[in-house]
């Protein structure tokens, strides 16, 4: 679960990390009140979406007095940002975070996150601040300094030296960076985090450690250790189908196509996503409705297909095994009829009882028909939609 | 012969009272697997499915030599399962679980480093050797016994599907097993091919890779560096978006890394043999590992 920077620095604040004064604006008058209350100009407005990119896309603007204020914060609040993560339609902006302008000599770069493969916590540290990570990675990677935490002994003093003297800061900021790691390490561990990332960190004149921007993600299965940031949760920053789907404990991803497609199991639902467009065909999703599959499942899972008005013809690909095809194919029927569906379906199922279960999907009146093996699925359903969108059939 | 589980393998069921537990308990039992034992704190002296439980992991192994651990407890209870294993000497422990939190597996599998358990998952369907063990909830019928190809797979249902083609062809299958889709896991595809190598019945491995992390780029380095039996890939995810889970926590592009195209070249690189469509695995395979079956 993703956050925005206003509360990421909400959670900063309380472990003693500094942090530019400020406060978040949900209205121009807010951002007004916010900008006045810290008592000098120049501010920084900052738009809120969790999408990166947003000071490329014009969501972070300096304001040098208060009617700047109130026409920026304006401007900003109507706009649907675009950014490289929005995608074209870009996010409708609904929240600013307004900050005190700061002088700055240097950008760091600070991020902590669970290493998959060494097994262990990662601090990743740049020199090369205000860029993104990957862009130094590829161009200068001798200015990224890594060092791998063990996640049972916890962080020692010498982790904390390490990424400092590597970064060969100024002795006068080292103590305060320091400490700002343990602190780092900290909120890494007690919230179960996936991503704790400050970019850029800056060093001012007067050699203060200020987090200017913060990123905070949760891994989503730790949440229910934590019910209290349920309160960060923003649902205008979720897709409503899959917010929708996910209420059903379905695994809902909308893509570009007009191919529906239901599959139990998350990589049998990607391999079949390519094998749709191996077959000339777009994918309209990617659905996973568990490795089980129960018939309300699948009717779960028609509901929220059927809410895409770019679904042409609907795919499902259940691999039961020990599941009877037969009860999943008077699933699928009793679900079709529970919806009215009017769409073409292709089945594919593979389970006990197959036959039994075609002869169901084929009796049932209902435009489902049955596909033998995957390759076949692919190929049916590439012939009902005519080939990709956009493309000349 | 077979890897990391026979017809010496003894099982004990962790979380065996649950809906799940019982469920594949039964399951386990009818394809012939040892299952002697079971675990649910409280509920010692009960039997279930005609197996006796037991109050800890320790009691079952002393009184039933109970070698091999399957889990199903809940996601935050699953890391203490796991431990609570490996203390009691257990040797190896198939994690079903899905959910674990990345922090407890991170715990875990640091533990493990100065431990004798091998732990397979979690968020996996488990691990069969057909005709002789199943420690898993994957259907048994669809897997054929006396090898020679071994399966190794980051998926449930998509295994299943695989070995079913292979099966089709005519194909059996030494072991399969899955290494889970989480981002922290235990057995590596890189363990696992270590052990096919050595494995006299084995004579190639399919792995089953998909999208996020570099495990499939370290197993084909792995396969050109040590293995002298050819090794067949296929990798999903290829229309998968950037920066979205797909499913399985560890299923995700971040930063352009872990992308099913960078799979399968470094794959192509190190001489394993990619097929690219699922409809034509086992085709494939069929024709790839012709010279040794």
């Amino acid at each position: 679960m993703k956050i925005h920077e206003y509360q990421a620095k909400e959670i900063f604040a309380r472990y003693g990390i500094p942090v530019p004064s400020g406060g978040p604006a949900f209205s121009v008058e807010e951002a007004v009140s916010v900008a006045e209350d810290l008592g000098s100009y120049p501010v920084v407005l900052k738009v809120q979406i969790h999408a990166g990119g947003r000071g490329k896309g014009g969501g972070v603007q300096l304001a040098r007095s208060r009617n700047e204020v109130e026409s920026i914060a304006s401007s900003l609040l109507s706009m649907n940002l675009v950014t490289h993560q929005t995608g074209g339609r870009g996010q409708p902006v609904k929240r600013l975070l307004v900050e005190q302008g700061l002088d700055l000599e240097q950008e760091l770069y600070l991020s902590f996150i669970p290493d998959r493969s060494a097994g262990k916590i990662a601090i990743v540290a740049s020199d090369a601040g205000g860029v993104e990570i990957e862009e130094v990675a590829r161009e200068s990677p001798e200015r990224i300094v890594t060092v791998h935490v063990d996640p049972l002994l916890g962080m020692y003093p010498y982790h904390s030296r390490r990424v400092a003297f590597g970064l060969d800061l100024p002795p006068e900021v080292r103590k305060e960076f320091l400490a700002l790691l343990g602190r780092m390490y900290r909120i890494f561990t007690d919230h179960d985090c996936s991503l704790l990332e400050i970019n850029p960190l800056v060093i001012t004149p007067d050699k203060r450690v200020i987090a200017l921007d913060a990123k905070v993600a949760f891994d989503d299965n730790g949440l229910v250790r934590h019910q209290s940031l349920a309160e960060y949760r923003d649902p205008d920053e979720e897709d409503p189908l899959e917010r929708q789907a996910s209420e059903y404990g379905l695994n809902y991803i909308k893509m570009e196509g007009n191919v529906g497609n239901m599959v139990n199991g998350a990589g049998l639902a990607m391999a079949t996503m390519d094998l749709i467009k191996q077959a000339g065909a777009e994918p309209a999703n990617f659905l996973d409705v568990g490795g089980g599959a129960s018939a309300e499942m699948v009717e779960n899972g028609f509901k929220i297909l059927l809410s895409d008005d770019s679904v042409r013809a609907v795919l499902i690909n259940i691999f039961g095994g020990i599941l009877r095809c037969d009860v999943l194919a008077r699933g699928v029927v009793q679900a079709a009829e529970q919806v009215g569906l009017n769409l073409p379906v292709v089945v594919r199922m593979e389970g006990t009882n197959v036959e039994e279960g075609r002869r169901i999907l084929a009796e049932s009146g209902l435009d489902l028909r049955t596909a033998g093996d995957v390759r076949e699925a692919a190929e049916q359903i590439a012939a009902i939609v005519g080939g990709a969108p956009g493309e000349k059939a | 012969m077979s890897i990391y589980v026979d017809e010496n393998t003894r099982v004990v069921v962790q979380g065996i009272t649950g809906r799940e537990g019982r469920f594949h308990t039964r399951l386990c039992l009818d394809y012939g697997t040892a299952v002697v034992a079971g675990v649910t704190p409280g509920k010692g002296g009960q039997e279930m499915e005609g197996v006796p439980v037991y109050d800890t992991v320790a009691g079952a192994v002393e009184d039933t030599g109970a070698n091999c651990s399957l889990i199903f407890v809940p996601p935050t209870l699953a890391a203490d399962a796991i431990l609570e294993a490996a203390d009691a000497g257990i040797g190896l422990a198939v994690t079903i679980t899905e959910g674990i939190p990345v922090l407890d597996m991170l715990r875990v599998k640091t533990h493990l480093r100065n431990s004798q358990l091998r732990l397979i998952g979690p968020n996996c369907p488990g691990i069969i050797s057909p005709g002789r063990s199943k420690v898993g909830i994957m259907p048994g019928a669809i897997h054929k016994p006396g090898g020679p190809i071994g399966v190794i797979s980051r998926s449930g249902t998509l295994t299943y599907e695989v070995v079913d083609q292979l099966t089709k062809q005519g194909i059996g299958q030494s072991t399969c097993l899955g290494i889970g889709g989480d981002p922290v896991n235990g057995t590596s595809f890189l363990d696992a091919l270590e052990a096919f190598e050595r494995d006299p019945e084995t004579a190639g491995v399919l792995i089953v890779g998909e999208i996020g992390g570099d495990a499939e780029e370290r197993a084909a380095e792995f396969a050109a560096r040590e293995m002298t039996k050819p090794v067949v890939g296929f990798v999903a995810g290829l229309t998968a978006p950037p920066g979205r889970r797909m499913g399985h926590a560890g299923a995700v592009i971040s930063g352009g890394s872990g992308t099913a195209r960078s799979k399968i070249e470094a794959l192509r690189e190190n001489g394993v043999t990619v097929c690219e469509d699922l409809g034509s695995l086992g085709e494939c395979c069929a024709m790839a590992f012709r010279g040794v079956l």
